[in-house]
């Protein structure tokens, strides 16, 4: 079916026969065949021979015609079989400008992405305040009128961030108790001071690492869905629904969703920790060779009640940054999927910095209040 | 070359079943080269699942399923893509590929499956487009930012880009005005006329049936139930058809019988 393209001069010299398949599948071979094309006046192209004719071997004529017309030259076409004619007269007709996409190269260039960025990022801090402030407003709302706080919203939210989370959470910060603790007995047994891996585990677990591991966690499994889920109700236009139905979407999406964060991480937190700690007791029992019952007698002097608040403290305001996090950047997806998978890594990047920040600030905070 | 002339998709006898609800039962139909097929039917007759199970994306309980005069049973890879090669579908959403501009949506299919340049892709997909009415602002938009008439018009460039020898056309009209919808019918005609194509299209819209479809299908309880031109349509006794292509579509509304 398919037969090579050929271009070959008749007779008289002027006169060039086209046969064969002059399709895209011979592309290569149509552009060969062009290249090599006399440019002169008063050649004509004999086109009754060709078998096929697509689209792209119309092109190709016409982009011959156009050459030699460019040229000065005239060249034209003769015995076209009928069938051809109306796509040869469309192709005809088509003006084909391709538009040049704008390229900027160079210094210039590294100018206007320091400049996007910086005012992008001036861009996602006001939205992140813009959504806690709509939070803000929706939970005084809410406060005043308890009806709207849609309690079976916030449960089974608190199901998904929440009780579905506890087997992970456990899981991680058990490991990371048990290493901390490894760590600890083994550098420090070379100075004799390996009673003291139950203060580093102790006093680290509740003050820092219990609430940031699970912080980070919680915003890699929930805030990442936050932001899916709203993302995908904005391409769908349901958030445009809600909100011609005079249903504030921060009420009824975001304010469920943080509350359901705001509960659920202490309570993670606190079982974070206690796994935690109890890792660190097994590693210190098995690898360090203390009792369980020293462990918690140490555990007990060597913590006080304040670091098991400081970690409590904390949780509720990152949980609040995680869930805002996410819930502005889930409002923030156009229509492309693109946009949609981009808006998910922002959520969770911009969740877990955040996070980390938020965490040094409470340090500072902590340390001068002297707890 | 044609013997006979041998019809570009042979159906006969298909059953498709979803889960326990047979929702095709026992079509067939053959649609001819160079024609333009409509299918009618009641919302959830089954249209769009006739169109997807002939694309390959609904499987089938029994039946048998012949494109360009091969069976599409026991298919190679090979030999089912270089089938797929030969056809162009345009979805009912556009399915537009909302991450690339309109232009790389209709070089797309070409960059996959052809050994072109960019120059002559970007020539190309610039011709498709201005076959269906578009021009060089708009090949440089993004899908969200187009129109429902105009994400169809790019749809269809996108199925065109293959220079098929059939397109399939899943309610192409749906979600047009009548003005617009009118002209995409015309355009449909132009573009079958010009490329000489095949066109399989599952429609709604009886003005489609009537200025585009040189022949109409009816598809009611599983099966086609009328087939032919509209002239066989307006004479048959088939209850749905005959409320359908009769005027009154609506009970109660301002229909004269």
């Amino acid at each position: 079916m398919n037969q090579p393209p050929v271009l070959e001069a008749a007779s008289n010299g002027k006169r060039l026969a086209a046969r064969g398949s002059w399709t895209v599948a011979n592309a290569a071979a149509l552009e060969r065949l062009l290249t090599g094309l006399p440019q002169a006046d008063g050649f004509v192209v004999d086109a009754a021979d060709i078998v096929h004719l697509d689209t792209f071997g119309a092109w190709t004529i016409e982009r011959v015609i156009r050459n030699s017309r460019a040229a000065g030259h005239a060249l034209a076409l003769v015995n076209v079989p009928e069938r051809y004619n109306d796509l040869l007269g469309e192709v005809e007709a088509a003006s084909v400008e391709v538009p040049e996409a704008v390229r900027r190269r160079g210094v210039l260039a590294m100018l206007d992405g320091i400049g996007r960025a910086v005012f992008a990022g001036i861009d996602d801090l006001t939205s992140i305040v813009a959504m806690a402030g709509a939070f803000a407003i929706a939970f005084g709302r809410a406060i005043r009128h308890p009806r709207s706080f849609r309690p079976t919203s916030i449960v089974s939210h608190l199901d998904r961030v929440g009780w579905q989370a506890i087997g992970i959470i456990l899981l991680i910060t058990f490991l990371i108790g048990a290493i901390i603790a490894q760590q600890g007995i083994f550098n420090f047994r070379r100075f004799g001071a390996q009673d003291y891996v139950v203060n580093l585990v102790g006093i680290l677990v509740l003050r820092e690492i219990g609430v940031l591991l699970v912080a980070i966690m919680v915003a890699g499994r929930s805030g990442s869905s936050f932001t899916a889920e709203l993302g995908s109700m904005k391409m769908r236009e349901e958030v445009d629904a809600l909100r011609t139905m005079g249903i504030d979407p921060v009420e009824i999406l975001v304010l469920p969703r943080v509350i359901a964060l705001i509960v659920a991480l202490p309570v993670l937190t606190f079982i974070g920790s206690m796994a935690a700690l109890v890792g660190g007791g097994l590693v210190a029992w098995f690898y360090g060779g203390m009792s369980p019952e020293l462990y918690a007698v140490r555990l007990h002097d060597a913590v006080s009640v304040h670091d098991y608040y400081i970690g409590l403290i904390k949780a509720p305001v990152m949980a609040a940054v995680i869930g805002i996090v996410a819930c502005s950047e889930g409002f923030k997806v156009t229509g492309s999927t693109e946009s949609l998978g981009l808006r998910t890594t922002a959520s969770v990047v911009k969740a877990i910095f955040l996070v980390i920040v938020l965490d040094g600030l409470f340090a500072i905070f902590f340390a001068s209040i002297g707890w | 070359m044609p013997e006979a002339v041998q019809p570009v998709v042979a159906i006969k006898d298909l059953v498709v079943d979803f889960g326990a609800q047979r929702v095709l039962d026992g079509v067939s139909l053959d649609v001819q080269p160079g024609e333009i097929l409509g299918i009618v039917g009641g919302s959830g007759a089954g249209k769009s699942v006739l169109l997807r199970t002939i694309i390959g994306l609904v499987g089938r309980q029994s039946g048998t399923i012949g494109i360009f005069g091969e069976a599409t049973e026991g298919l190679s890879e090979a030999a089912w893509q270089a089938i797929e090669h030969r056809w162009g579908v345009l979805f009912q959403g556009g399915a537009l590929f909302s991450s690339l501009t309109v232009r790389e949506n209709v070089e797309f299919p070409m960059r996959q499956l052809m050994r072109l340049s960019d120059r002559q892709m970007a020539d190309l997909a610039m011709i498709k487009l201005e076959m269906v009415g578009l021009n060089a602002v708009d090949s440089a938009k993004m899908p969200s930012e187009l129109s429902g008439g105009m994400t169809k018009r790019v749809a269809l460039a996108r199925a065109l880009a293959l220079d098929p020898e059939i397109v399939f056309l899943d309610e192409p009209t749906s979600g047009l005005d009548p003005i617009t919808a009118g002209e995409f019918d015309r355009l449909i005609r132009t573009l079958q006329q010009t490329l000489g194509l095949t066109v399989f299209m599952v429609t709604h819209d009886l003005e489609s049936l009537s200025t585009a479809c040189d022949r109409i299908a009816a598809l009611a309880d599983g099966k086609i139930v009328a087939e032919g031109p509209m002239a066989t349509m307006l004479k048959s006794e088939h209850p749905w058809v005959k409320q359908y292509f009769g005027g009154r579509h609506r009970p109660g509304g301002n229909g004269s019988s």
